[in-house]
């Protein structure tokens, strides 16, 4: 009995590439803001590439709180779909690609979002880990770090609850 | 109010370019009590099925009504920065509806300032979210 090769690597990066940007082009307020995202296996980092846009106090100059706080709402909005979408891509049965071919995902939904600024959002490029700490089918509850120069020094971390979608 | 005070409090958020891009607008400043809002924008769409603005959008009117009402307190001097924030989101923001914020800073120590705000659309009855936040005392 032939033993089935596993897939080739180009083919499955190809398949969570589509998936990822198809679920952050589908989102206006990102392209807005500028947000980017660096994938690493289901790992995902967001980054918020500096403009003047983004600037709350143009004296210092510094980010403004309330770009900080959408930078790390839709950090931890893509982590909690994009495990989602995870589980979908990878199942060998599935494949997702019903999922690429969808025209809008459904998304989680905000109930609460908290922000602790903990120093001033330099003008530099900034940089976003969530981490999912419950997801159930109804609620879920995300942490997010985010961080300018140094990874251990981070400039604002938020916790945030979600109301799940629903399958229909 | 002071208008010397009235109107270093709206030259300061005038010009915030991240205000500014969101289109926000200053309704009225009062003695730590200020009224903003931002318009419907399909750029600031956060879901697409539903076109409802993006919490990060409303969260950022809601952070810089609270920054302006507690720069706008009778007692405080100078510029201040949010230390923490938090907002409720009790429902979807109508698509195609202007936001609008009010926000109250209801008590200032030496250091901190504390701020609440409610965000509306047209329906005033219900409002879309709820603040609450601790602010720097400058001077």
């Amino acid at each position: 009995m032939a033993i089935k090769s596993p897939e080739p690597v180009a083919v499955i990066k190809k398949r969570r590439n589509k998936a990822l940007s198809k679920l952050i082009k589908s989102i206006p307020y990102i392209s807005f803001l500028g947000v980017e995202f660096d994938r690493r296996g289901d790992e995902i980092t967001a980054i918020l590439p500096f403009k003047n846009d983004l600037v709350g106090n143009p004296n210092l100059p510094a980010l403004h709180g309330g770009s900080i706080a959408a930078f790390l709402e839709i950090s931890a909005i893509i982590e909690l779909s994009w495990m989602q979408i995870w589980r979908e891509i990878e199942n060998p049965k599935l494949k997702a690609d019903y999922l690429i071919d969808l025209e809008i995902l459904s998304l989680p939904k905000t109930i609460d979002f908290s922000v602790d600024y903990l120093r001033s959002g330099l003008p530099r490029d900034s940089y976003a880990r969530a981490k999912v700490n419950r997801v159930g089918r109804r609620y879920a509850s995300v942490h997010v770090e985010a961080w300018q120069d140094n990874r251990d020094r981070l400039f604002a971390q938020g916790t945030g609850h979600f109301l799940m979608p629903q399958p229909n | 109010m002071l208008e010397k005070k009235k109107k270093a409090v709206e030259d300061f958020f005038a010009v915030l370019p991240y205000s500014k891009s969101l289109g926000m607008k200053i309704d009225f400043i009062g003695d730590g009590e200020v009224g903003m809002s931002m318009p419907y924008d399909k750029k600031l769409i956060g879901d697409p099925k539903t076109e409802v603005i993006h919490g990060g959008a409303v969260f950022s009117l809601l952070d810089t009504c609270c920054g302006a009402a507690a720069m706008s307190h009778p007692d405080q001097k100078g510029p201040t920065a949010t230390i923490d924030l938090r907002i409720d989101y009790m429902r979807p923001a109508t698509p195609k509806q202007k936001i609008k914020a009010v926000a109250t800073c209801y008590n200032l120590t030496k250091n901190v300032a504390f701020v609440r705000a409610v965000a509306l659309d047209e329906n005033e009855e219900k409002p879309v979210a709820m603040a609450a936040g601790a602010f720097v005392t400058g001077g």
